[in-house]
């Protein structure tokens, strides 16, 4: 099929405006998740469908985006969402932070500080974070209504109580602008403290039916104890092909024999930091 | 049949809006941040900003109202046609468009339900200057402070003091607009 039968960014004009005015709700109340009917994508749900909804909303001809899969430009998911939106947009595309306007990603923020000329989408697989202690939907929306957090502060104090520490390290709950708390989807929580940031940040559930934003500059604080502050922890190694010691590592298993490394999980930083190099 | 209703849309409209909705999201995000549409040709009093909003971000789901300052023939049948929103009165409607004095009182806008607070009024508020002085303005998309000309600050405050409950509001004139979100704390 020739890529002028699309509309452009694939979604109808309708659903764009349906879209359109559930992200204007959200940055309006930062942290609060906004019901939109989500569309089919010519995607399984769980590759992205809600990322790339917002993405399609927001896009304009002028735009030049960045898709990442856990820090990686390379991955399935990056890749083929980046062709989806060359081919129905026809935008620019980059695997360069510094150069994209749009960066949809799926649980990592980039290493490279977001300015204030860009926008980051996440791709969220639960977008509420009471879900898992609270099953219920009418009770989890009277929680938010009532700003009764308790249930998320005894589950941290479970942690400490099982394990001597906290150990979400993923997904780890935040309280937005001293209001709502909020799911920042599955990224690790070496990236809470960049959620305070000079971009605007829109989240987009498809297959839960939720948008939700936080504004440049909106305060964002990961849920802690006074005696057990909130500690953005990392693998204690620095990245085996940059040498960076500030970035997020995966663990790569090398062989059979138990070698493993540590490498970047943001692959456009990595190299980046490796074509620097002397 | 009145040719002119079905004028002064968008030449290209999906690209067009897009653009459209990109001004009225940064200006959401950055209160205080003046962005400029052009594009639309529509018939007065309404200006090309506010004209943009409501064909980009209107459709038969939502009900707008317009204002006595608004309320003319010829831009009932260019809103209708160009996006079919019902026309309904003030208590009824997500989108409102009109003068700030015409608007009066705002406080019969919806703001929302505890557990819903996004079912609520956007105000399109149409003014002689927009401009970056006047009142201060904090919260979230604002690094420290910006500054916009309000009409008032009473009503802002009492907005704000709902939150997360309140009307969210854009301020049109000419063909540039911003935005102040009900999370925006307003001093004088």
């Amino acid at each position: 099929m020739n890529h002028t039968d699309y509309n452009f960014a694939y979604l109808d004009e309708q659903t764009k405006r349906m879209i359109r005015r559930a992200i204007l709700k959200g940055v309006a109340v930062p942290g609060y998740q906004v019901p939109f009917a989500s569309r089919e994508m010519p995607m399984p749900y769980g590759w992205g469908t809600g990322g790339v909804q917002v993405t399609a909303a927001c896009l304009v001809p002028e735009d030049v985006l960045k898709v990442i899969d856990q820090g990686a430009d390379d991955t399935t998911n990056a890749v083929s969402i980046r062709k989806f939106f060359e081919k129905t947009a026809q935008v620019a595309v980059t695997e360069k932070t510094l150069e994209a306007t749009i960066i949809q990603t799926r649980h990592r923020i980039p290493e490279t500080a977001l300015t204030e000329d860009q926008i980051l989408v996440y791709q969220v697989p639960i977008p509420e974070p009471l879900r898992f202690l609270e099953p219920s939907e009418v009770e989890t929306r009277k929680m938010h209504a009532l700003e009764e957090y308790g249930l998320m502060h005894v589950k941290l104090y479970e942690d400490i109580a099982r394990h001597g520490a906290i150990a979400t390290a993923y997904a780890y709950p935040v309280k937005v602008e001293g209001r709502y708390v909020m799911d920042p989807s599955p990224i690790p929580k070496f990236d809470n403290p960049k959620l305070e940031s000079p971009a605007l940040q829109l989240f987009g559930a498809g297959r839960e039916q939720r948008i939700y934003a936080v504004p440049p500059f909106t305060q964002v604080v990961s849920l802690d104890f006074d005696d057990h502050p909130f500690d953005p922890s990392k693998a204690p190694h620095p990245c085996a092909l940059c040498g960076a010691d500030d970035s997020y590592l995966d663990e790569v298993i090398t062989d059979d024999a138990g070698g493993r490394m540590f490498v970047c999980s943001d692959t456009d930083f990595c190299a980046g930091r490796r074509e620097d190099a002397p | 049949m009145n040719q002119t209703h079905l004028e002064g849309g968008f030449a290209d409209p999906a690209r067009d809006g897009a653009r459209a909705f990109r001004a009225a999201l940064q200006a959401m995000a950055r209160p205080g941040r003046i962005e400029t549409v052009a594009g639309l040709v529509p018939p007065a009093p309404c200006s090309p900003a506010a004209a943009a909003l409501i064909v980009t971000l209107c459709d038969p789901t939502t009900p707008l109202y317009l204002a006595p300052s608004h309320d003319g023939g010829a831009l009932r049948d260019w809103i209708v046609f160009h996006t079919g929103a019902p026309l309904v009165a003030a208590e009824a409607a997500t989108f409102a468009l009109g003068t700030w004095a015409a608007l009066q009182p705002v406080a019969r806008f919806a703001i929302g339900t505890p557990a819903y607070p996004d079912r609520s009024a956007t105000l399109i508020v149409e003014r002689d200057v927009l401009s970056n002085d006047g009142a201060i303005l904090r919260g979230p998309g604002i690094a420290d402070h910006a500054r916009l000309s309000l009409p008032e600050l009473a009503a802002f405050r009492d907005n704000r003091r709902c939150f997360p409950l309140g009307f969210d509001c854009y301020f049109t004139c000419g063909d540039r607009l911003a935005g102040l979100p009900r999370s925006t704390r307003v001093e004088g």
